[in-house]
């Protein structure tokens, strides 16, 4: 017992710091690994710690102008003034502000009806419909709440003098918030379609992101340059493979999300398939990319990761697309699980089809395209 | 069809400030064992591997299987055969597997038929359902050579291709190396073996970047110019630890009961040779010509790092 005890104390500083000193000279040398353990708990604290709200503001909303008088006037430009909500556009046909809500360039519908002011100052308590896209109940939430205190303020100043009288408790007017797509407010509704983007995300990137890596890293790609073999080649052959492991993981979603969640499937199947498959190619060309990039299979996990923590923060998976910074945004309509989630969501919750969701469609493909040139442009032919 | 299948002219390849091949020139003719020696380091590899288009040269020119070495490395790849000096094809894969990976990539026609003639060639046909990874050194490299042969290529690159392999296993490796070039296949080799290098038509010779010596086998010891003295007796020992402390010595080898020594300075290895008898007494001295053995450790101890 004393030896054994002995010789676990039984250390030399020496060597300790040999090893140290032999650690101290790999970490420099591995420039790439060093840089991301550095860039990395900078980058996210600048992008996650700006773009990430819980208390979503400046949702865009449309509005439905039935009416133009001082009182709405006043309503509408305190809603302008809030934080809470953008005014995108300002409508008086009610179909526009419908296609608005559908393809998701308006979270909120916000519809004065007419003849508002008139019933107003009679006292019958007229309505204020307010259409919210729920189907990211966090995004709907916050705002909701905050249009009622915006009405009230917008008011007040109003009900003065002749129209003193109104100002009176409850309100002379009546907000009525219909949640569209997710009535309950159902949170896997939302998460549950998007888990698919962040599952094929995190899978495809990972596995095709050691591709290459491996290669280098056991020596077998010496032997591959020596044959007559092709870039273009060895990237669709090293990719297809986890087409088809994608595509069971999608299978798998699907029947958990109905079986467990029971989510409603209500869209364009076929439309889901395209968007699912250029998504899945998406994410192997970028895990690609980055085996042609990374020189150890270490540095490759941290890549992926690198690129998977702005897909979960930054893409609407987490928190709602609209409210995070105008940069913020910028970045996340470069990642593919972006524009995956709103067709998805699209899809499986509103009942869209191709042509509800050709919007996000292209800007994926356009993505698919410039991740698979950019590996092939990469791809060293030679050992140099 | 050209005769000459390797010639190429100033290839020069710096990594860095590094230059690690420097204006190197070779012409290696059709069917020829050429052997390719040098001390570690010092640019066998990249030379190889520029050769078959694996690395680019920084300058230089030529042709190899009359294709432009700069520009022609596909059509070049597709008819040589590259041994790697580190075992590089799967481990995961059995031996079968690999083989008809390899097939596949040159685009082979009757696969099965050419895997099974390369498995039974080189004796692995029980084996080939093996995993490559839990082969034995002496296996592996007979199934690199399997992969890099199954293409039937007019030229062999082999890189080491039998470091660290048993005597038994290298002499079966230049046995098959021997029936390739009597078909008329051109092989050019690394090798650090001087039993190898005694095989090889003709032998090029590298230190530092820079080709020292390039010439038929037969003729090396000659151009070398080495004299030597053979000293036997005792106290053995210490007589070679004085000997390797004098100057005019280049090469101190120890043979079974004797020892041999070479310099390239006849007069100054005399005089060292006779400062060793006039403080050993017991020991015998005579004058040797330097054989084939005492050349190659003189080229493979670097030796000649210094003879231009």
């Amino acid at each position: 017992m004393r030896a054994s005890f002995n010789s676990l104390f039984d250390l030399s500083w020496a060597r300790v710091f040999a090893v140290f000193l032999k650690e101290l000279v790999q970490m420099r040398r591995d420039r790439p690994t060093f840089a991301i353990m550095i860039m990395m708990p900078v980058m996210q604290l600048v992008l996650f710690g700006y773009a990430i709200n819980t208390d979503p503001r400046h949702m865009p909303a449309v509005v439905e102008m039935r009416e133009d008088g001082p009182l709405t006037r006043a309503f509408l430009a305190s809603l302008a003034q809030s934080t809470y909500v953008d005014i995108v556009a300002v409508t008086h046909r009610a179909e526009d502000g419908e296609a608005m809500i559908r393809s998701g360039q308006a979270t909120f519908l916000i519809s004065i009806p007419e003849g508002f002011e008139r019933r107003l100052v009679r006292g019958e308590r007229p309505q204020i419909l307010i259409a919210a896209d729920a189907s990211d109940p966090v995004a709907a939430g916050g705002a909701i709440a905050a249009i009622q205190q915006v009405a009230m303020q917008a008011f007040a100043p109003e009900f003065q003098g002749s129209l003193a009288f109104l100002a009176t408790a409850p309100a002379p007017y009546e907000i009525i918030v219909h949640r569209r797509y997710n009535p309950a407010g159902v949170t896997s509704f939302n998460i549950v379609p998007a888990l698919l983007g962040v599952i094929l995300t995190m899978t495809m990137v990972m596995i095709t992101s050691i591709a290459l890596t491996r290669e280098t890293e056991r020596g077998t790609m010496e032997n591959l340059l020596a044959t007559p073999v092709r870039p273009l080649e060895v990237m669709i052959g090293k990719t297809t493979p986890y087409v088809f492991v994608g595509a069971i993981q999608v299978a798998i979603v699907l029947i958990v999300a109905t079986l467990l969640f029971h989510i409603p499937f209500t869209g364009s199947f076929l439309a889901f398939l395209a968007a699912v498959t250029l998504f899945i190619l998406a994410n192997l060309m970028l895990g690609y990319l980055i085996s042609t990039v990374a020189r150890t299979q270490m540095q490759a996990m941290q890549m992926t990761f690198f690129v998977f923590l702005p897909s979960i923060l930054l893409s609407g998976f987490m928190f709602p697309f609209r409210a995070m910074p105008m940069w913020a945004q910028v970045i996340g309509e470069t990642l593919p699980i972006t524009h995956f989630l709103r067709i998805v969501r699209e899809i499986v919750l509103k009942g869209a089809g191709f042509a509800d969701v050709a919007g996000d469609l292209w800007p994926l493909s356009v993505i698919l395209l410039a991740l698979a040139s950019l590996a092939l442009l990469r791809f060293r032919r030679t050992l140099d | 069809m050209t005769d000459i299948v390797i010639d190429v002219r100033g290839l020069t390849k710096r990594f860095g400030d590094r230059t690690v091949v420097d204006h190197f020139d070779l012409k290696v003719p059709r069917g020829a064992i050429y052997g390719f020696l040098g001390p570690n380091g010092s640019g066998k590899t990249t030379t190889i591997r520029m050769v078959c288009g694996l690395l680019k040269p920084e300058s230089g020119e030529g042709e190899v299987l009359g294709f432009d070495v700069l520009n022609d490395s596909l059509k070049i790849k597709e008819r040589v055969g590259y041994m790697t000096q580190k075992f590089s094809l799967y481990e995961d894969l059995s031996i079968r597997e690999n083989l008809e990976f390899i097939s596949r990539l040159y685009g082979l026609d009757r696969r099965a038929e050419r895997v099974d003639a390369a498995l039974s060639d080189l004796g692995l046909a029980e084996r080939q359902t093996q995993l490559a990874g839990k082969l034995s050194g002496g296996w592996k490299q007979r199934l690199a050579l399997a992969a890099c042969m199954i293409h039937e290529p007019e030229l062999l690159l082999l890189d080491e291709p039998t470091a660290g392999v048993d005597p038994k296993a290298r002499r079966d490796f230049w046995d098959a190396i021997r029936r390739y070039s009597a078909q008329g296949v051109t092989t050019l080799v690394s090798t650090h073996y001087m039993d190898e290098a005694v095989q090889c038509d003709s032998i090029a010779y590298i230190a530092y970047g820079k080709k020292l010596i390039d010439s038929p086998t037969a003729e090396i010891p000659k151009q070398i110019g080495l004299y030597g003295w053979r000293i036997a007796g005792r106290p053995l020992m210490r007589a070679q630890e004085m000997l390797e402390a004098l100057p005019g010595v280049d090469l101190v080898a120890r043979f079974g009961a004797e020892i041999h020594v070479c310099g390239k300075d006849s007069v100054a290895l005399e005089r060292a040779v006779r400062a060793v008898k006039g403080a050993e007494p017991h020991v015998e001295i005579a004058p040797i010509e330097p054989g084939f053995e005492e050349i190659f450790i003189y080229l493979m101890s670097g030796a000649m790092d210094n003879f231009q």
